[in-house]
């Protein structure tokens, strides 16, 4: 049994998915809990797709992929939050606007380059085992920024999404909070390309949360229980992808969403079972 | 504090005009709260009663005129005035705590980085106890009734210790227990000298249990004791062909929707819809009547 668990970390590239997939997955999973909250599943999906453009020019010019991507993000990000400032357009609006405008910037670039390398196929659908040690580093620091900032100004993100008006008038920001809160996000949806890549980003963002939304009654431990259920879900696909030779971003997403289901069938308050006996009793 | 300081103005209101989404929604409203009085804000749907509490609190930028709090500009760290929102306002599937959301009161005196000390949580401890609802403190917000869901958002007022508290539609959705022990809770407040206004529909708790009615309709059309804002002249100045007379009562004949009568409990949605968030409902039709 031991050495079933450890077998496949003897090879170096699996040591540097597994840290990889742990990253990933507890960062998505806690940034995921605003997600949730703040019913910005479909952000997280445009964000993740936005990138495209950004991939597609540092790939034409030759610089880091990933640093186009961070760039894309970051735009479309502070894109969304401008055109959706009060008084402009709704905030989906203003998203879906951006996102196929993005995602045709993307495709229209990338239909220049007759032959697709895979380094670009890799970052539009992740492939945890070749991250590199830089793509470690790179993934590590970003995700001690983002985790570090929410963590500060934990409490003024929790009031900002629960009471945005009394976060004023307590001269607490929200249109600040919500640009940083947008900001993080893309840094978040960076990081996940390299290991569950940009399709199944968004499902990380959202699955884990709403998880653990099914099974806690505070923001914190929230954020605490899907950190957990991310870091597990990451770590059982690799372990599925090592022994059933099958894709590990795509493992990672479907045992998050098996965990979901659990959950939502078997969670002592807001589950399933729970409702229907309370609706009984 | 001597008598003249008790009997000063707390809140002062001078021509204050307040705009909502271009058009104007309170002209010219000038009046003055004594400290520690109890108004009770009174007006048909879209009268600006919600405008005006949102002026107050800076949610709407107030176009002319100044409001004075204890003959100052209310503070930028809105721990001054303090402010109930109506229950539509609040996401309670959110995941929070009771102790969590009273706490949230306390947040605009930290700083960015402060996280809640002990003094803090021993005013939250108090607000609670204040409120009876102590026991409570770990549930869920989503979990509790819709009368003690009210008092954990007093308890969350009461923390920002205020000198002001502005309470939006408190006895809408509420049953007739609920709407007692909140009148009960305003009666302690006056110990403690807090200032209380009060927006409502409910023109007959307005007229029995308020020293002071301020009637809106776009503008202050009435402000003093019940006996002389509700005649027949500011109702019907008011609420137009509305307002009924019938021997001795005045009936008011107006949708308001959220307004329960029957002390049965239930909850309204309805779409924000021009300065006091109320939509008219064609079929819900309310009678309040007020003394004459």
């Amino acid at each position: 049994m031991i050495a079933w668990l450890t077998d496949p970390f003897t090879l170096q590239f699996m040591q540097r998915a597994l840290l990889a997939s742990l990253i990933v997955g507890v960062l998505c999973s806690v940034i995921g809990a605003f997600v949730v909250l703040r019913a910005m599943a479909f952000l997280g999906d445009a964000l993740a797709h936005a990138i495209l453009p950004g991939v597609a020019i540092a790939y034409l010019v030759g610089a880091n992929l990933l640093l186009g991507a961070l760039v894309a993000a970051i735009v479309v990000a502070v894109g969304i939050g401008v055109f959706s400032r009060r008084g402009g357009v709704k905030e989906d609006t203003a998203i879906g606007i951006l996102f196929a405008a993005a995602l045709a910037l993307g495709v229209l670039l990338m239909s220049t380059v007759r032959s697709y390398a895979t380094d670009l196929t890799h970052i539009l659908f992740g492939n945890v085992l070749g991250v590199s040690t830089g793509d470690l580093w790179l993934t590590g620091i970003l995700a001690v920024i983002v985790l570090t900032v929410l963590l500060l100004f934990f409490k003024e993100f929790q009031l900002a999404s629960f009471d945005p008006v009394l976060a004023h008038m307590l001269g607490k920001r929200p249109e600040t909070l919500r640009f940083a809160m947008l900001i993080l996000l893309a840094l978040t949806i960076v990081v996940g390309l390299q290991t569950v890549g940009v399709g199944l980003v968004a499902a990380m963002l959202v699955t884990p949360a709403a998880t653990a939304y099914l099974l806690t009654r505070r923001l914190a431990s929230m954020m605490a229980v899907s950190a957990v259920v991310g870091a597990f879900s990451s770590v059982a696909g690799l372990y599925a992808s090592y022994y059933m030779d099958v894709a590990s971003g795509a493992a990672v997403v479907l045992i998050a969403t098996a965990l979901f289901l659990l959950a939502y069938v078997f969670a002592p308050r807001r589950g399933l079972f729970a409702r229907r006996a309370l609706s009984r009793a | 504090m001597s008598a003249t300081a008790a009997a000063a103005a707390c809140l002062t209101l001078d021509g204050v005009t307040v705009a909502y989404d271009g058009r104007p929604a309170l002209d010219n409203v000038s009046l003055s709260v004594p400290h520690g009085a109890q108004v009770a804000i009174v007006g048909p749907n879209g009268a600006g009663k919600s405008t005006l509490f949102k002026a107050l609190v800076g949610l709407l930028p107030v176009r002319s005129g100044t409001v004075m709090l204890r003959d100052r500009p209310p503070g930028k760290n809105g721990e001054t005035i303090a402010y109930v929102p109506q229950r539509e306002e609040i996401d309670w599937s959110f995941p929070v705590t009771v102790h969590d959301v009273v706490m949230m009161g306390r947040y605009g005196r930290l700083g960015w980085f402060r996280r809640p000390g002990a003094a803090d949580r021993e005013v939250v401890a108090r607000c609670l106890d204040e409120l009876g609802i102590a026991e409570l403190e770990k549930r869920a917000i989503g979990e509790l009734s819709g009368g003690q869901q009210q008092r954990v958002f007093l308890a969350r007022a009461l923390a920002q210790e205020p000198h002001v508290l502005l309470l939006d539609e408190p006895f809408t959705g509420v049953d007739v227990g609920a709407r007692e022990a909140l009148l009960a809770v305003l009666a302690r407040l006056r110990e403690h000298g807090i200032t209380v206004l009060v927006s409502t529909h409910d023109m007959e708790t307005a007229a029995k249990r308020f020293e002071l009615v301020a009637l809106l309709r776009g503008r202050l059309i009435a402000y003093g004791a019940p006996a002389s804002v509700f005649t027949p002249e500011h109702l019907s100045e008011a609420f137009g062909g509305h307002a009924l007379f019938l021997g001795g009562m005045v009936v008011i004949d107006e949708c308001c929707p959220g307004h329960v009568g029957d002390g049965e409990e239930h909850r309204h949605s309805h779409e924000p819809h021009g300065p006091d968030f109320h939509a008219p409902d064609p079929l819900g039709h309310d009678e309040h009547a007020a003394p004459r």
